[in-house]
């Protein structure tokens, strides 16, 4: 049998999803968000919602995903996704509404919007894809930045607080890795709040799932935010290549920020 | 001897040539080409076709999503 005879659409087990456009990504070669997107689109496709849904896209990498989705978008000003969609979201209660944000976007400058939308409870889903960097500006500090990561505007590494010598010791300097996630899982108005990676195919199928049931307890009227937060990578401004990228992630950010659920339906995940 | 045999298609301009399908390939079928598309990537391809066995790791790990996988039972 050659491989001509077994490429035929009868054969056919995996292809990109149809809510996807043609237009080829922008992002750098092996950067996380083209395989967020991808899930996304394949999960609107498999709870055939995509004439209902309405995305909202954050300044950042992302800003342009409105380009790549077959369904509604709306573009947010930096940070205000969580509001914009919670505006979209009253309006239209029957739409299915999701944010799209990277981690300088929605920790940083959206911080506020955030953790208010949370608390406010309002039924939408999250996606936050965390990089740990400012992918699209030249990969400046984050909040998410890890204490002793080299970035643009940390070129000694990432210090919590001023070096000892010269009476700064104990001084706040770059402050503590944001653990936004945690954050918001202790307000009561999130149903579901879990953190998944997509760097191999197990934690692609698991951050798949995640999402379908982000989407899935929105679209059952369980009221409460659903907050799926992406650890991602940006190998760009890592300086790295997008395989040594992702086993830099497995070593550095996975230790920081342990994949798994945080809270499920409402109650808290022991561990 | 295995009862179900796998290809790819890869999208080849659209490819960026990451590598991430490379090394998630669990029977190594697939590598960087030597050639360049017309954006000066070298794109992914089935460098041994015979090995596949269509899981479709590939697919799923692509960030571009220019992988289709096939499967056909022998």
């Amino acid at each position: 049998m050659t491989v001509q005879d077994i490429i035929k659409p009868e054969n056919l087990v995996y292809q990109k999803s149809k809510l996807l456009t043609n237009k080829p990504f922008h992002y750098c070669p092996g950067c996380g968000h083209g395989t967020v997107h991808r899930i996304i689109a394949e999960v609107l496709e498999e709870l055939g919602v995509g004439d209902k849904t309405i995305g909202v896209s954050p300044v950042g990498c992302a800003v342009m995903a409105y380009d790549y989705f077959d369904v509604d978008f709306a573009e947010a000003a930096h940070g205000r996704a969580p509001a914009v969609a919670t505006g979209i979201k009253r309006v239209w209660p029957d739409k299915v509404v999701f944010s799209y944000q990277g981690d300088g976007d929605l920790a940083a400058i959206g911080t506020c919007e955030t953790i208010h939308t949370c608390n406010r409870g309002e039924n939408i889903t999250m996606i936050f894809v965390n990089n740990g960097i400012y992918g699209m500006t030249g990969g400046q500090m984050a909040p998410t930045t890890l204490e002793g990561m080299k970035t643009a505007t940390t070129p000694y590494g990432r210090k919590a607080t001023l070096p000892a010598g010269a009476g700064f010791d104990g001084i706040p300097n770059n402050g503590y890795p944001l653990h936004i996630t945690e954050l918001i899982a202790r307000l009561p108005g999130t149903k579901y709040v879990t953190r998944q990676a997509v760097y191999d195919p197990a934690h692609v199928r698991n951050a798949k799932k995640a999402i379908r049931k982000a989407f899935e307890n929105q679209i059952n009227g369980k009221s409460g935010v659903n907050f799926v937060e992406i650890v991602s990578n940006c190998n760009s401004n890592w300086k790295m290549e997008p395989v040594a990228a992702n086993k830099w992630l497995v070593e550095n950010m996975l230790p920081e920020y342990p994949l798994g659920d945080i809270k499920v339906d409402g109650k808290l995940v022991e561990k | 001897m295995a009862s179900f045999k796998g290809a790819i298609s890869v999208d080849i301009e659209r490819c960026k040539g990451c590598g991430v399908c490379v090394v998630n390939c669990p029977m190594n079928v697939i590598s960087l080409a030597k050639e360049v598309n017309g954006k000066g990537y070298n794109y992914a391809y089935m460098a041994e076709p015979d090995k596949c066995i269509g899981c479709a790791s590939c697919g799923i790990v692509c960030p571009d999503g220019v992988i289709s996988v096939y499967k056909a039972k022998l």
